[in-house]
């Protein structure tokens, strides 16, 4: 029975981490689906928004380290500080203009290219945004604080323990972070499926050729989808900041996104969430249970064989498009 | 033209080679990356202790040191790849800050007669002198820091841990997997209860081994971790509401940058340390005359009197004392690197030069020889307070256990030997 309400709490933290993968993956579906690229740089792109939220918040000097080796001079700070929700805003705002120069200086070249072009570009790109983050805002590991609640829920705690006689834990900030994703994929489903521009960017999704012979502007499109992953990157860079800090490793969490997305479909916004489910229960499951058998460590690998073991059975994900080409 | 073209090549490549006269450490940084963050700090304080030689002193022995930084972001194929670029370049001594790229580096130091120092990382068998005649790890290793965890804990219980469990956390690597031996060998000796529980770099996602602690009940965690992993462990302890004091990292994982991202709920947190904190000391008054205020200093000043930049800092000492010994020996002071291995093996740094170099108590006097070239292995405890935001020092040195200790080391140092055919020296 213990053993059992063990690995109930291990699942409920399972689908609470696999929101948290979500969050990143929704980023990489979003690229993926308007314009067929495999954004290597959405890691990064989490990376670079929380960086950047956190130098806005603290009004950290951008740039300053280079001013001052330039200039000889100290500055660090405008020495203000920004309320967290006008910091996210400006943030949000950067990202458009991030998403607006990638089109212009990057995209825009490129239309017509194969993938594995685009794919490489987006390599390009994320080394180019990690030295431009860490130009900017230095390489310091920096506190994140938006108001978000962490630590364990009492709530849910003493609501387990009269229940069950066991107190589940479960993080405050894993249950505002699945509240955020929820809300989240209902705003992008509400606007893919009622907003014109929604319509347009799934015109471009299932035809480019198409959308544009009827007059949708392919770059306006692009802006939008890079400026939407950019705003979901923001997202999940302040959920994983919160948890252990804004600092270089954070664009590692695309690893995490891997799996989810192999597992879910690479074109599909609620294929993201499943996958990210799945992941996030399966792998801690298979680490309460077989891990203390095979000495621990093993949710980094366990993630992509689970993957693997869907993608024999459904080469294209869950809730992925099925591509058939005939002769 | 091409003569021209070719004499400007020569004059650049000229200006941009050391002078014959100077004495280049090559510096094996990492500023970018996942542990960039720790390494801007320790690169920092490594750069600005042999500036502040150079500045005030002219160098050591009159010759001027050079630290060519190359980017290794703590990546044992760059870092060789480092290695291989610079070596060339009369590189005297290395510190990899890594203890991958130290693993690899070691078969290749030995090669080229290259003395190679790692203080407080690396390959912990390497102070068997006997058998690595060319690595150097003082002033303490990483059995030193699993042996001064646990003798604190044995403080704090009256000398008994009978019964009592202790759970490593440790980072899936190399470095991480140092310690079991060691705690091994202790939890037989004292008759605690050692619980192993790994996490794969880079260890932003802990949720299941903290769910295992928060289960388990461990009276102490002991954390040998790096980078993210050590800000993920130290919130997920507070998140489970894991006693912080109960929660002790080796060195590496006692930085400010391992407790700020947490606040408040990383307040008596501890971890071990081989070297004083803060500024207190009268050595930074010259760094601030001679390097701070003449705007010399690495990266700006900006991290100077952080744990890491101290723990960098700490680690040009040592060389640089292994350099000024090397002259004495050799009689000259342009010294091969040759030369300055036979300067570490016979440097001695006594509270009396301590003091002299301005850093009085902030290490523990050690001697090495042709045997020990690992130091005292000496060890402190600091504990993390949260509102002052700052270490401070709760325990004077501790003794690791060398009963435990040496033995493991001669045994793991002989099957090094046995493995690549070396035959022991210093008999």
């Amino acid at each position: 029975m213990e053993q059992l309400l063990y690995a109930s709490e291990v699942l409920v933290n399972g689908l609470m981490a696999g929101v948290m993968y979500s969050l990143v993956a929704l980023g990489f579906v979003l690229i993926f689906k308007a314009s067929g690229v495999f954004n290597y740089a959405q890691g990064v792109l989490a990376l670079f928004a929380a960086l950047t939220l956190v130098g806005i918040q603290q009004g950290q000097v951008p740039f300053a380290h280079l001013i001052n080796a330039i200039t000889g001079s100290h500055i660090s700070s405008f020495g203000w500080t920004v309320p967290s929700l006008l910091a996210i805003l400006l943030t949000a705002l950067v990202m458009v203009g991030l998403a607006i120069l990638i089109e212009a200086l990057v995209l825009k070249h490129l239309v017509g290219q194969e993938p594995i072009i685009m794919f490489m570009a987006t390599i390009g790109l994320a080394y180019f945004l990690e030295g431009l983050g860490d130009i900017m805002w230095g390489a310091d590991v920096k506190t994140l604080d938006v108001g978000l609640p962490q630590g364990i829920s009492d709530t849910a705690e003493a609501w387990t323990a009269a229940l069950t006689g066991y107190g589940f834990f479960i993080d405050r900030l894993d249950i505002w972070a699945t509240v955020i994703a929820a809300l989240l994929v209902a705003a992008l489903v509400a606007f893919s499926q009622y907003t014109k521009q929604g319509r347009a960017m799934r015109a471009v999704a299932d035809d480019h050729q198409a959308a544009l012979s009827v007059g949708i502007s392919l770059r306006f499109i692009w802006v939008m989808v890079w400026s939407i992953a950019g705003f979901v990157a923001l997202v999940a860079g302040i959920m994983w900041g919160t948890k252990s800090g804004v600092q270089f490793s954070l664009s590692l969490i695309a690893l995490k996104a891997l799996p989810v997305l192999m597992l879910g479909g690479f074109t599909s916004i609620p294929g993201a969430i499943v996958g990210g489910l799945i992941i996030g229960v399966g792998e801690k499951l298979f680490e309460f249970y077989i891990g203390p058998m095979v000495g621990g460590a093993t949710e980094s690998w366990f993630a992509y064989v689970l993957a693997l073991i869907f993608l024999v059975f459904r080469p294209q994900g869950l809730f992925g498009e099925r591509i058939i080409e005939r002769v | 033209m091409k003569l021209r073209f070719a004499a400007a090549v020569a004059a650049a490549m000229m200006a941009a080679a050391p002078a014959l006269a100077d004495l280049t450490v090559p510096n094996l940084s990492y500023r970018t990356g996942p542990y960039g963050a720790n390494g801007n700090q320790y690169a920092d304080g490594f750069n600005d202790y042999f500036t502040l030689l150079n500045e005030r002193d002219g160098g050591i022995g009159g010759q001027k040191i050079l630290t060519p930084e190359c980017e290794t972001a703590y990546n044992t194929e760059k870092g060789v790849e480092c290695y291989e670029s610079t070596k060339g370049n009369n590189a005297l001594v290395y510190n990899p800050f890594s203890t991958g790229i130290t693993y690899q580096l070691i078969p290749k130091v030995a090669a080229d007669g290259i003395p190679m120092v790692t203080p407080g990382y690396g390959r912990t068998s390497a102070k068997d002198g006997s058998v690595f005649q060319w690595v150097f790890n003082p002033p303490a290793n990483y059995w030193d820091g699993a042996s001064v965890i646990v003798k604190h804990l044995l403080d704090v219980n009256g000398g008994d841990l009978n019964g009592k469990t202790i759970a490593l956390v440790y980072h899936n690597s190399a470095f991480g997997k140092e310690p079991i031996r060691t705690l091994e060998e202790l939890s037989k000796k004292h008759g605690f209860t050692l619980s192993q529980i790994p996490v794969d770099p880079p260890g932003q996602e802990q949720k299941s081994q903290w769910l295992q602690i928060r289960r388990e009940k461990p009276d102490y965690v002991i954390l040998y971790g790096w980078g993210v992993m050590n800000q993920a462990a130290i919130q997920e302890a507070a998140n489970i509401r894991y006693p912080m004091e109960n929660l002790i990292g080796i060195w590496w994982a006692g930085g400010e940058v391992d407790v700020e991202p947490a606040g408040a709920a990383a307040n008596g947190y501890k971890s071990a340390t081989f070297n004083g904190v803060g500024m207190d000391y009268p050595f930074y008054g010259d760094l601030k005359t001679h390097v701070l205020d003449t705007g010399k200093a690495s990266g700006g000043g900006a991290h100077v009197g952080k744990a890491m930049y101290s723990r960098g800092m700490y680690a040009a000492l040592i060389i640089a004392e292994g350099i000024k010994k090397a002259q004495e020996l050799a009689g000259t002071p342009e010294i091969t690197a040759a030369q300055m291995r036979d300067g570490l093996e016979a440097l001695e740094i006594t509270e009396a030069r301590m003091t002299e170099l301005g850093l009085p108590g902030f290490g523990q006097p050690f001697q090495l020889s042709c045997q020990n070239h690992g130091g005292s292995g000496m060890g402190m405890i600091q504990q993390w307070d949260a509102s002052a935001k700052q270490w401070k020092l709760i325990t004077d040195f501790i003794q690791p256990d060398e009963d435990v200790l040496q033995p493991l080391i001669q045994a793991d140092a002989q099957a090094f030997a046995a493995e690549n055919s070396i035959q022991p020296r210093c008999n």
